[in-house]
């Protein structure tokens, strides 16, 4: 459990100085845990598990818009978890429950490890298709077609920096859509 | 491009990778650019309807003017360092606290000293002053450009704890704008700072705790 943190606070370091693999290996490891604390926090509210994945993609957005936050020198979980948590009684309350979530839930997670499975969430894509046509076409290319920015750019005829531009755009409207529910 | 777009979480992580190369400005920096974005506004109501008092040179020389200064900056201080503190989500207010103990110990020594003292006037006039209602409306009005910039430079962060940060956010346009009616303020009385700057204070980080339990939610 305390090499997972560690390797995880690695990672992220990578990922500031401008690692993108590291950042993508990071975000593939917390993903099945924050995909169990978040079932596990709907089971206890009495909410369907089947909608943990928006509540996994919703914390995902987060970590990555709110990154700069972060502090290098501290440890990764305690921020990541953070973050999570406050996800997760946003979610919850969002659906009518008050519960509380206790901070725990995700550091137990850490010691069972949870199976990896990837389903696909209802919330992201709804919010997707109202995007700007700029934004939509961008990421589409880069998240379903797995094209990379420099394709993306020759396929719309647009400079890369447009392309890295409309990409982080279409992520914070998307959050900003999120938060509104 | 038609047809519904889906996106499961590997694909939203492929693009976040992606994304890795954006670089979001530090809070602090977003918080000092708003802050200095928002001065001209409160300062321009304040030489417009205020100004500072015509004795300004003399007053200087008075302690007690001074004191209002240390306090209301003191203030301002330790809610910006509280605030910074509280951008990053897994911070809370522990070992923050202290910090506010300055400007209130600091205001309370003016209290002791100002008892210590020979006074023409009584205790409840000096108290009382001349100018309290002016205060309780000048404080919070000037607060209010600051108080919007202080919430959009934490809203760049992450507070898990949206009122708190809020409230924080409220006092340290409180405490800038009390520095600027200071100097205005023919009321030099620590009493009469303890007393009106406080409640107007308070007022100001109530509208902060609520309006940041609606804006600082990411």
């Amino acid at each position: 459990m305390r090499e997972r943190e560690d390797e995880w606070t690695g990672l992220m370091r990578s990922a500031i100085s401008g690692d993108n693999a590291s950042y993508h290996r990071l975000l593939k490891a917390i993903a099945p845990v924050l995909r169990a604390a978040a079932r596990r926090g709907l089971a206890r509210a009495g909410q369907p598990v089947d909608q943990s994945e928006d509540i996994v993609q919703d914390i995902l957005l987060a970590v990555h818009l709110k990154r700069h936050t972060w502090d290098a020198n501290a440890p990764f979980a305690p921020w990541l978890f953070a973050i999570a948590r406050n996800k997760l009684i946003d979610a919850l309350r969002r659906r009518g429950r008050r519960v509380f979530v206790n901070i725990d839930d995700f550091a137990e997670t850490i010691a069972d490890q949870p199976p990896a499975e990837t389903a696909s969430a209802g919330e992201v894509a709804a919010h997707l298709n109202a995007l700007p046509a700029r934004q939509r076409d961008v990421l589409q290319s880069i998240a379903v077609d797995s094209a990379s920015i420099k394709d993306t750019a020759a396929k719309f005829s647009m400079s890369e920096g447009a392309v890295r531009v409309a990409l982080h755009r279409g992520l914070s409207s998307l959050t900003a859509k999120l938060r509104e529910g | 491009m038609s047809g519904k777009m889906r996106m499961d979480t590997d694909q939203l992580i492929r693009t976040l990778a992606a994304d890795n190369s954006h670089r979001a400005r530090p809070v602090g920096l977003v918080l000092a650019l708003a802050l200095l974005a928002a001065a001209p506004v409160s300062l321009l109501m304040f030489f417009a309807e205020l100004g500072v008092r015509p004795d300004v040179m003399t007053a200087m020389h008075n302690p007690f003017f001074d004191l209002k200064f240390a306090v209301t900056l003191a203030l301002a201080s330790a809610a910006i360092i509280a605030s910074l503190h509280l951008s990053r989500p897994e911070a809370s207010l522990r070992g923050f606290g202290w910090l506010f103990v300055i400007p209130a110990g600091l205001l309370a020594a003016g209290i002791g000293g100002e008892m210590l003292l020979p006074q023409r006037l009584p205790m409840m006039t000096r108290l009382v002053g001349h100018n309290s209602k002016v205060c309780m409306t000048a404080i919070p009005l000037m607060s209010l450009p600051l108080l919007v910039a202080s919430l959009i430079g934490l809203r760049h962060g992450a507070p898990t704890r949206p009122a708190v940060a809020g409230a924080i956010a409220g006092m340290v346009s409180a405490g800038l704008a009390a520095t600027l009616y200071a100097s205005h303020c023919p009321d030099d009385s620590p009493l009469f700072v303890a007393t009106w700057y406080t409640i107007a204070a308070a007022l100001v980080t109530a509208i902060g705790a609520l309006a940041g339990s609606r804006m600082l939610r990411f």
